[in-house]
C-alpha cells in the first residue's frame, strides 16, 4: 500500500486520560485492572475500567447520544489536541472530504441492558430508550461525525476484537479509491454485561489478572478504552511525532466462531498479509504487540503463527495484563501503544506473566526494553476467525 | 469508481431467489409477500447448521446463491456483510437473560450476537480464509457497503461478495428499531468486465440529500423503506433488466450515493 500519515493520536484506557498518562503507566508498571465492581455485575474477576467519574455526559446539542460508549468516545477525543488536529484538518481538506471510520463491539448495548431492567408491566422498554442513537452499532460514527462536523464518508467496522485494527484497512482503501482526503480512525469499546457474563459463559474470564503468555495463564480480563487517529496522505508534522501506517493484512480463520485455529493459520496469513502490504521482509520488524489475551488457546495458536513467521528473533509482548482486553478497542490501543513504542524508544514489557510458557517460542518480553524500533506490528484477532495486522514504522 | 456485478441473491418476502424475483421487480409478475422461510446452509458442518441463528441463514442463504450463480469458488473471495443491526432475537435474549437474577447467558448466544457472526459462519461453510469485513451504518449500511467494496476493488481485489441482511427484532426491541420484513440480498462484484456480467456501476458520492429512487410498487416500496437492505432493491430491480439508468441511494442522512448502472 502507499504509506500513510498518523499525523496525530491519542488513547484513553484505565491506565489513564490521553497519550502521557498511559505512557506513563507503562513505564512506571502500573497496571489498570482491578477486582471487578462494575454496575451490578457479581463475577470474580478483574477489569480495566475508566472511572464513571470521568464519563461526563455527552455534548449537549448531541443528548440523544449519551451511553457509556459514545461518553468514553468523548472522552478520549479531547485529549492530546486531537479536536484541534480534527478542525485543523477540517480547514484544510474540507469537512466533506474527511471519513470517519471507527471500529466497536457491543458500542452502546449498554443502554439496552439497562432499559431491559426498566420495562413497564406490559413489557414495554422505557420511553427514553433510544436504540439508534445508543446502542446501534452506528452510533459510534454517527456521533463522532456530528460532534466533529465532518461530512465525509462514514463506516463502522464491527467484527469482534479485531474491529479497530480493520479500521486502518478500510480507511486506507477510502483514501486510496479517493473517496475522502483524510480519516478520523479508531474505535470505542465500553464495559456491559453482555461481554462479562459472555465471556463468563465460555469460562474465558480468569479470576485474576490476566497473564498473557504464561504458563500459568486461564483467561482474559476485560477492559474499555478508546483510542483515535487521523490518517491522512501528507506528511503532516503541526502536531509532531508523527507516525507511517505502512500495511494492513486480513484474513479469516475458516475454523471456529469462539476458538481461534490451533496452529495459527488464518493469524499467519494476516500478518503475512500485512507484511506483503507494506513490502517488508519479516525480518525487518522490530517489535510485535501481540493479541495475546491469555486465554490458554488465543496464545497458543498467535505465538505458533508469530514463530513460524518470524522465529524467536523478534521482541514482542501482550499489553492487555495493563489494560485489560479492550475488545473492539484493542486494535486501535495496540497501534497506539506501538506509536508510542515508535516515538518513545521503548518497547512495552508484559504485566502479570511471571513464568513464561515454554510451549510459545518466541522472544516475549516480561520487562520494559528501551529500544528505539524502526518498524512494529500489533495484532488483533476476534471471534468468527477475523484476523488484522497492521504495520506502523517511523516517519 | 467503476465496478461490475456479476451475479446476484436475493430472499425475501415474495422475492424467492434471483431468478424468480427478476420478473417481481421488472413488474412482469405481481408481488406477493408471503413470509420467508430460513434454513441454514447445507455447506455449513451439521454442528454449526444447529448453532446458527436466523440472521446468519439470511446472509449464508443470499451470499451462496450469488456466489453459485456465478460459478466461482466461494473460497478465494472476499465478503463484506452490511446490517443496520445484526441479529435483534440474539441481543433480545441476552439483554432478557441479563435482566434476570441468575444472568445465565448463553454461549452459543453470546458468540452468535457479534456483529460478524455471518462472516465467521461464511468463512467455516466456504472454507475461505480470504479477508472480511462487517460493517454497520444504520439505515445506510448498504450504500457504506457498496463504497467499502470499491474501496477493495480500487486496491486490487479481482473479485468480492457483498451480502446485506435485515430482519425485523422482536418485541419489545421492534418498538425501538423497527424492521420490515425478512431480507437479504447479495452481489458478486467485479474489479474488471468479465464475460458473465450483467451490468456496470459506476458509484459518486454526492452533497444532495433526499434523491433516493423509489419503488412504483406500495409492497416493495414498503420494504425499501422499512428495511434498510430494502435500500438496495432499486439497484436491484436495475439489474433484472439492464439498461442504462441512475438509481440514487440515501447516504447518511446528509447526501447521496448515485449509481449509473449500464448493461454490459
Amino acid at each position: 500500500m502507499n504509506p500513510l500519515t498518523l499525523s496525530a493520536y491519542t488513547l484513553t484506557t484505565s491506565l489513564g486520560v490521553g497519550l502521557q498518562a498511559n505512557l506513563d503507566a507503562l513505564r512506571d508498571r502500573r497496571t489498570g485492572l482491578a477486582p471487578c465492581a462494575f454496575e451490578t455485575a457479581r463475577l470474580d474477576t478483574w477489569v480495566g475500567q475508566v472511572p464513571d467519574a470521568m464519563l461526563a455526559p455527552v455534548r449537549s446539542d448531541l443528548a440523544p447520544f449519551d451511553c457509556r460508549n459514545n461518553r468514553l468516545a468523548q472522552l478520549a477525543l479531547r485529549q492530546d489536541a486531537m479536536e484541534q488536529a480534527l478542525a485543523d484538518a477540517r480547514l484544510r481538506y474540507g469537512p466533506e472530504r474527511i471519513g470517519v471510520v471507527v471500529g466497536t463491539s457491543t458500542s452502546g448495548i449498554l443502554s439496552t441492558e439497562l432499559a431491559y431492567r426498566r420495562r413497564d408491566s406490559a413489557g414495554a422498554l422505557p420511553a427514553d430508550f433510544d436504540y439508534a442513537c445508543t446502542h446501534n452499532h452506528y452510533s459510534l460514527g454517527r456521533f463522532l461525525r456530528a460532534y466533529l462536523g465532518l461530512h465525509g464518508p462514514a463506516t463502522v467496522v464491527s467484527t469482534a476484537c479485531s474491529s479497530s485494527a480493520k479500521v486502518f484497512g478500510s480507511a486506507a482503501r477510502m483514501i486510496a479509491a479517493g473517496l475522502c482526503d483524510a480519516a478520523l480512525v479508531g474505535g470505542a469499546d465500553s464495559l456491559c454485561l453482555t461481554t462479562l457474563y459472555g465471556f463468563g459463559s465460555l469460562e474465558l474470564l480468569s479470576k485474576l489478572p490476566c497473564r498473557p503468555y504464561d504458563r500459568q495463564r486461564d483467561g482474559i480480563s476485560i477492559g474499555e478504552g478508546a483510542g483515535f487517529g487521523l490518517l491522512e496522505r501528507t506528511p503532516g508534522s503541526a502536531h509532531g511525532a508523527s507516525v507511517r501506517l505502512l500495511g494492513v493484512g486480513e484474513s479469516s480463520d475458516a475454523y471456529h466462531m469462539s476458538t481461534p485455529h490451533p496452529e495459527g493459520a488464518g493469524a499467519r496469513i494476516a500478518m503475512q498479509a500485512a507484511l506483503t502490504s507494506a513490502g517488508l521482509r519479516a525480518e525487518q520488524i522490530d517489535y510485535i504487540n501481540l493479541h495475546g489475551t491469555g486465554t490458554r488457546a488465543n496464545d497458543a495458536s498467535e505465538a505458533r503463527a508469530v514463530f513460524d513467521l518470524f522465529g524467536e528473533r523478534t521482541p514482542c509482548s501482550s499489553t492487555k495484563g495493563w489494560t485489560g482486553h479492550l475488545l473492539g478497542a484493542c486494535g486501535i490501543a495496540a497501534a497506539i501503544l506501538c506509536a508510542l513504542s515508535l516515538r518513545e524508544g521503548f518497547l512495552p514489557g508484559s504485566a502479570n506473566t511471571r513464568e513464561l510458557d515454554p510451549a510459545l517460542r518466541v522472544r516475549y518480553l516480561i520487562q520494559n526494553q528501551p529500544m528505539a524500533p524502526q518498524r512494529v506490528m500489533c495484532n488483533a484477532f476476534g471471534f468468527g476467525g477475523s484476523n488484522c495486522s497492521v504495520v506502523l514504522g517511523c516517519a | 469508481m467503476r465496478m461490475y456485478v456479476e451475479s446476484a441473491g436475493l430472499l425475501g418476502p415474495g422475492l424467492v431467489g434471483w431468478a424468480q424475483s427478476r420478473a417481481v421487480l421488472t413488474g412482469g409478475a405481481p408481488h406477493v409477500p408471503d413470509a420467508v422461510t430460513l434454513t441454514a446452509h447445507g455447506a455449513l458442518p451439521p454442528i454449526e447448521r444447529r448453532r446458527v441463528c436466523e440472521s446468519v441463514k439470511l446472509a449464508l442463504s443470499v451470499g451462496m446463491e450469488a456466489v453459485t450463480a456465478s460459478g466461482r469458488a466461494p473460497d478465494g473471495i472476499a465478503t463484506i456483510f452490511v446490517s443496520a443491526g445484526g441479529d435483534g432475537a440474539v441481543i433480545h435474549e441476552i439483554c432478557e437473560a441479563l435482566a434476570r437474577p441468575e444472568r445465565e447467558v448463553s454461549p452459543t448466544r453470546f458468540h452468535n450476537s457479534v456483529h460478524n457472526a455471518p462472516a465467521g459462519y461464511w468463512s467455516i461453510a466456504a472454507r475461505s480464509h480470504a479477508p472480511s469485513t462487517s460493517l454497520c451504518a444504520h439505515e445506510w449500511s448498504f450504500a457504506a457497503g457498496l463504497l467499502e467494496a470499491s474501496g477493495q476493488l480500487t486496491d486490487g481485489t479481482e473479485a468480492l461478495l457483498l451480502v446485506s441482511y435485515d430482519l425485523p427484532y422482536p418485541p419489545p426491541l421492534s418498538s425501538a428499531a423497527p424492521i420490515t420484513g425478512v431480507l437479504g440480498a447479495a452481489l458478486l462484484l467485479l474489479r474488471e468486465r468479465s464475460a458473465a456480467c450483467v451490468a456496470q456501476l459506476e458509484l459518486k458520492l454526492e452533497a444532495t440529500p433526499g434523491r433516493a429512487t423509489r419503488l412504483q410498487a406500495p409492497s416493495l416500496e414498503a420494504l425499501r423503506a422499512g428495511n434498510a437492505t430494502g435500500r438496495a432493491l432499486p439497484l436491484l430491480q436495475a439489474l433484472a433488466a439492464p439498461s442504462a439508468t441512475e438509481v440514487v441511494l440515501d447516504y447518511l442522512g446528509t447526501g447521496s450515493l448515485a449509481l449509473q448502472v449500464a448493461p454490459c
